[in-house]
């Protein structure tokens, strides 16, 4: 017989998440904490919920229009003019997607020709490098580096560049870092950009989740919004990852293009979840405020505990991660994370799924309770005393 | 959120959280905390530390009525006489002046429905200025101070995502 896949798809490494996945679930053990999760553990508002409900009672089963429904472009656009002051017109500039997860597919297809470079900076999340490459794209790779904060500069940018070069990926606040671009930090790569003609792709999924200053998009800075596609959605912000709710905006050009792909291939996004999701927008903005403020406290107490414990880490000011290094016990982030889940049965992500330069660290995810967070690090303090003993 | 706000919150919720871990989460010293609650203690913005207890899982039998009560309110007085003679039985635990169809909302637990009753017929309903009385008497709690009593709370998340 013939093989039956894909040289293409069977080349793509399988994600590294996955492989850890395994090795937890494998272990089946009741007592193992996780830090593992890339998702919030509130629950959507009751008030967003309602509306997804109400929806259903009044028997909108129905498909939307490709591009979403009107009344929910017209809201992303009301958001992102008040919180950027980005005018994005809701007719031809917006595209409603099933979460961030697919603008970022049909993005990246939409943009590259065969052979067309897409940079990639890592540690990052896992699915701009397959995506790119079934795009028929190649993939650049820049390591971040932790004396940057994980930030990109316009040093490592320039250098990444070629004629090829035709995206950047540009994925902050980050997952796994928690690392962040301000508006100094962007402005310094524009330049770079805009120089050489290239487009970005801006994933900035978790910008409500800031503590410093307020996100912002690089599509706010002057001749950036002709040159991005900014992707946001529902999932971090309101807690919706479930409902597999995002969107891409970005020049009609494009977005056009994309639409198409994403009539062919989803013909529009759940029903359901965009009523609700019109919910989130117009009334969300507490919730967000004070789900924002846990996850502060709990990023205080991370940052805390691993200071205690005299571990290097950097001040994440961005998403639900912290990034610790464990360089220093002279292990690949591979075998401290399997280690410390067989000893100590805390799951945590080692570094290197998010990429090659993630060696030497590890995902630590605050999306828990401090309760739960408090008995993590009491396990971590143990594990690495036990280590630096020498056993 | 400002610190005050913001631990106002917390400690609402938790009154017991360690003071150390407490400065910790604010991002603030331990001394500052100490002297803000304090502060607000004197000030009476903290009126105390209570429990939250599901009496209901206990043998201890309760029983909880919400009474609406329709007075006369004396002249120069206003309604705060008759509260302040209402609030001052011990079995009495909240009294609310309220807008609308009635005048004051007053919640009573006693140990049996007959103590409930003869309260509000020989004490409450006897007082020169009340008009009258309705009681309700609480069949279930669902939801107190914020809490859902019998909630149990399960993580059904995958353990590891991307």
């Amino acid at each position: 017989m013939r093989n039956p896949v894909s040289d293409t798809i069977v080349g793509i490494k399988p994600s590294g998440i996955r492989k850890f996945f395994d090795i937890v679930t494998e272990m089946n053990d009741k007592d193992v904490i996780s830090l593992g999760v890339g998702e919030p553990d509130f629950d959507t508002p009751w008030h967003i919920r309602d509306e997804g409900i109400y929806s259903l009672e009044k028997g909108r089963t129905f498909y939307t229009g490709n591009s979403g429904l009107k009344e929910l472009r017209q809201e992303i656009c009301n958001y992102l003019k008040r919180s950027q002051g980005i005018k994005y017109d809701a007719v031809s500039e917006v595209l409603v997607t099933v979460g961030g997860s697919e603008a970022i597919d049909i993005g990246l297809r939409a943009m590259c020709n065969p052979g067309d470079e897409v940079i990639i900076p890592q540690p990052s999340y896992v699915s701009y490098e397959p995506c790119a490459i079934l795009a028929g794209a190649v993939p650049v790779v820049i390591d971040l580096k932790e004396e940057n904060e994980f930030r990109l500069t316009a040093e490592e940018l320039r250098a990444a560049i070629t004629p090829k070069t035709k995206v950047l990926i540009l994925p902050f606040p980050n997952n796994p870092t928690g690392a962040i671009m301000e508006k100094a930090d962007l402005e310094a790569i524009r330049e770079v950009i805009i120089e050489n003609d290239i487009y970005v792709m801006s994933d900035e999924i978790y910008s409500e989740l800031t503590y410093k200053d307020k996100h912002v998009s690089i599509a706010s800075l002057p001749g950036m919004k002709e040159r991005t596609i900014l992707i946001n959605g529902f999932s971090k912000a309101y807690a919706m990852t479930g409902w597999r709710l995002g969107y891409a905006c970005g020049p009609e050009v494009i977005i056009k293009q994309m639409t198409k792909i994403h009539q062919f291939c989803i013909m529009c996004a759940p029903t359901t979840s965009q009523y609700a999701a019109i919910e989130a927008l117009k009334n969300g903005d507490d919730d967000v405020a004070n789900m924002r403020t846990a996850y502060n406290q709990r990023r205080r107490f991370l940052l805390n505990a691993f200071k205690e414990m005299g571990i290097k880490v950097f001040e994440p000011y961005g998403a639900f991660y912290i990034f610790p290094c464990i360089k220093e016990f002279g292990m690949t982030s591979d075998e401290f994370a399997t280690r410390f889940l067989a000893e100590e049965k805390v799951a945590a992500v080692p570094g290197t799924a998010f990429g090659a330069s993630g060696e030497g660290f590890l995902r630590i995810s605050y999306a828990y309770s401090i309760d739960q967070l408090r008995e993590a690090m009491k396990r971590f303090a143990r594990f690495v005393e036990k280590l630096r003993a020498g056993n | 959120m400002k610190m005050e706000e913001e631990l106002l919150a917390i400690i609402e919720k938790n009154s017991r959280i360690d003071l150390k871990e407490l400065a910790v989460i604010l991002g603030v010293a331990e001394i500052d905390v100490v002297n803000t609650l304090q502060k607000m203690e004197e000030e009476g913005v903290v009126c105390g530390y209570h429990t939250m207890i599901n009496w209901e899982k206990t043998s201890i039998e309760k029983v909880t009525a919400l009474i609406e009560v329709r007075v006369t309110p004396q002249r120069g007085q206003g309604f705060d006489n008759i509260a302040e003679r209402i609030y001052k039985y011990p079995e009495v635990q909240s009294v609310y002046l309220i807008s609308g169809g009635y005048d004051l909302l007053v919640t009573l637990e006693g140990k049996t429905l007959r103590e409930v009753s003869s309260f509000v017929s020989d004490k409450l309903s006897t007082l020169d200025t009340v008009l009258s009385t309705a009681t309700h008497f609480i069949l279930k709690k669902y939801k107190d101070h914020g809490t859902i009593l019998n909630l149990k709370i399960e993580d059904e998340r995958e353990i590891v995502t991307p």
